[in-house]
């Protein structure tokens, strides 16, 4: 299989456009002017001018020598965090931005939860001269501050969600409800493969390049593709971005979600935000509170497509639980000398566990961001599991 | 257009052609002494009553109803809830459930449209459910019975607009202004502009909602409309302590309003 356009907005039966009627013609625009920018040579020339001279594109291919020697496999890291603003989030910004522009708009709007979108969203904002409006859940304000300042440090206003469980799902709310009242003059830069049609598409084609390059770097090193290639999963667009490469092949497919915001591991089909996919929620329809160590990732629900390869087996969907999560986070910086962003080192706590499984293959793990946003939130976890076991930490 | 109007476009369409104005509220279904504020906005005049089953995510919602949402649904109520209690009303007017779309789905279409019908329930509307990805649901009303209420709103073009009306039953309703439900100060000049559209397409009655929040809000936008949908001030009354009282005595204003015109 390859993956193509989503036909009539759809993946197997999973995707459309469930949204507000003041919101679909902004989709149909929108749908549009993205079909004819992707076909057009001038806007794919100037997007990977900026991928190349302003995100630092192409992102290296990491072999992890001394984790791989401990883990009893072969890890190879598709660097991510390099990106300019540290994570994959860039390379879809860069696009919707230079699209928002093209389709004169000048304002956007964007959620964010761990923040590494919003300072996406914030930095493209600048660089093309764009008023930006960034939502944010009050938990994840206070427990990615730094991001926040960046956000604001970049000409963004950041505004607090203080409904619901004040995380991920509830600044999409709030993104859509400015969406709806600006719609004529604001661009709704969403940040993942989820959202009602053309996001979901659009967002994959964005992160396409990660799979691209990826494949083409384990043609260099491994001579073929890698056996497996995995990545965390919130809204799956790091995960779709490199799945896109090697969906065609051979190599298994893993996406990784924290237990606790496992739409598929936990989710049955529902429809928010804009499409039909798994979601986790009660018997009744009400959509459940995620609960994940990491903000990126604290998200009942997931992508469409993501729901679409579950249905059909090509990719399957692991989940691991935050202890395992902070586990990888010190392994990968204690023996690689890389400090991962905890979304990404959700897909490395997949790859601990399931090491035996994974004897001598050749793991390709998407590390979608660097954890400098996250040091503080480790410094205080850490130091509380130290006080709890009544030493300073220095035992291994 | 079929032949035959269910229930609620046939009150609506009567209170036209007696030359009045429509009026129909919103409450949320579940918060407070709602069943009480039901029948207090019944008895002051409503034409038909729209009831919210709370759903967790209400994306076209403002705070006011966003709050009504939360307060419900943390006092335990659930859609079969709400459903059961108003099979068991009798108040003398049009029911229309209003909810998001999971709700349905997640209750299964046919169902839902079943269990609407049985409750007396004459119609639905489902916010998120535009008309490309209305079919599953409209099919299961339409063999239930259940009048399908969509959305018409500013941005959609003429042509959009008039395939909107082709499929709307009970009534079209007219999106006011670009936003969220709430009040605010001023009626927005998207509200009447909205009503001349929908005016010149179709003969369904055209009720226009959110962003009319007072009666002479309800009075300048009924000079084109048909009638109004007044959400945000009543779930504020159904909010205070007085609830049906309040509500009761808001919804006579209105009535009063309207038909002094
Ligand atoms: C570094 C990183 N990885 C992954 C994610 C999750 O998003 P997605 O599943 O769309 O890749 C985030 C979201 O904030 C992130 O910051």
């Amino acid at each position: 299989m390859t993956m193509a356009e989503p036909v009539g907005g759809r993946f197997g039966e999973f995707g459309g456009r469930f949204v507000p009627e003041p919101l679909v013609p902004a989709c149909e625009e929108l749908e549009a002017a993205f079909r004819t920018a992707w076909a057009d040579k001038d806007f794919r020339g100037e997007l990977n001018r900026l991928l190349a001279d302003y995100a630092g594109r192409p992102s290296p291919l990491t072999e992890c020598h001394r984790l791989s020697g401990e883990l009893g496999l072969r890890l190879l890291l598709k660097r991510e965090d390099l990106n300019h603003t540290g994570s994959h989030k860039i390379n879809n910004v860069l696009g919707q931005a230079l699209l928002a522009v093209r389709m004169g708009k000048t304002r956007l709007v964007a959620e964010t939860g761990a923040g590494q979108h919003g300072v996406a969203t914030a930095t493209a904002a600048a660089l093309l001269g764009l008023e930006c409006v960034v939502y944010m859940g009050e938990v994840d304000i206070e427990r990615q501050a730094l991001n926040v300042f960046r956000m604001q440090l970049l000409g963004a206003e950041v505004r607090s969600a203080v409904s619901g469980s004040r995380t991920l799902k509830d600044a999409i709310n709030e993104a859509m409800r400015d969406w709806v009242a600006t719609v004529e003059s604001s661009h709704y830069c969403l940040g993942s493969v989820m959202g009602p049609h053309p996001y979901p598409w659009m967002v994959r084609e964005m992160h396409r390049v990660i799979g691209d390059e990826a494949r083409e770097q384990c043609q260099h090193l491994l001579g073929t593709d890698p056996d497996v290639v995995t990545a965390c999963v919130g809204g799956g667009s790091n995960a779709i971005g490199i799945f896109s490469g090697f969906v065609d092949g051979d190599a298994a497919l893993v996406g990784v979600e924290p237990a606790g915001g496992a739409a598929i591991g936990r989710g049955v089909p529902g429809v928010v935000h804009g499409s039909k996919s798994f979601l986790m929620q009660d018997e009744h329809g009400q959509v459940l509170e995620a609960e994940s160590i990491s903000a990126g990732l604290d998200y009942p629900g997931i992508g469409p497509e993501h729901s679409h390869l579950a249905a059909i087996g090509r990719a399957r969907y692991e989940s691991v639980t935050d202890d395992e999560v902070v586990a990888a986070f010190e392994l990968l910086s204690r023996t690689e000398g890389i400090i991962p962003a905890l979304e990404p080192a959700h897909a490395l706590a997949w790859v601990s566990r399931a090491r035996e499984e994974l004897a001598g293959q050749s793991v390709l793990l998407n590390l979608s961001g660097r954890g400098d946003k996250d040091v503080d939130q480790m410094m205080d976890r850490l130091e509380v599991e130290r006080e709890s076991f009544g030493n300073d930490g220095s035992t291994e | 257009m079929s032949a035959d109007p269910g229930p609620l476009e046939a009150v609506l369409r009567a209170r036209r052609s007696q030359g009045g104005k429509a009026l129909v509220p919103y409450l949320t279904g579940g918060l407070g002494d709602w069943q009480a504020a039901l029948a207090a906005a019944a008895d002051a005049g409503a034409d038909a009553i729209e009831v919210g089953i709370p759903f967790s995510d209400p994306v076209i919602d403002g705070p006011v109803i966003q709050e009504a949402n939360d307060r419900a649904l943390a006092a335990g109520i659930t859609p079969l809830g709400v459903l059961d209690a108003l099979g068991r009303l009798d108040i003398g007017v049009p029911l229309v459930v209003m909810t998001y779309y999971n709700i349905a789905f997640r209750f299964g279409l046919e169902r839902f449209a079943s269990v609407l019908a049985s409750q007396g329930v004459a119609a639905a509307i489902l916010p998120d459910l535009p008309l490309e990805e209305a079919g599953p649901w409209t099919e299961a009303a339409d063999a239930a019975g259940v009048e399908t209420v969509l959305l018409a709103a500013p941005t959609a073009s003429d042509e959009r607009l008039g395939r909107i009306c082709g499929r709307t039953r009970g009534f079209v309703y007219g999106v006011g202004l670009l936003g969220v439900t709430g009040v605010r100060d001023e009626l927005a000049s998207s509200a009447v502009l909205m009503a001349e559209r929908l005016k010149q397409i179709t003969d369904v009655p055209v009720l226009v909602g959110v962003g009319v929040g007072t009666p002479e809000q309800a009075e300048e936008v009924c000079r084109v409309a048909d009638g109004a949908v007044v959400g945000s001030a009543v779930v504020r009354r159904m909010l205070d302590e007085d609830g049906p009282a309040a509500v009761g005595k808001l919804i006579g204003q209105f009535r009063r309003t309207l038909d002094r015109g």
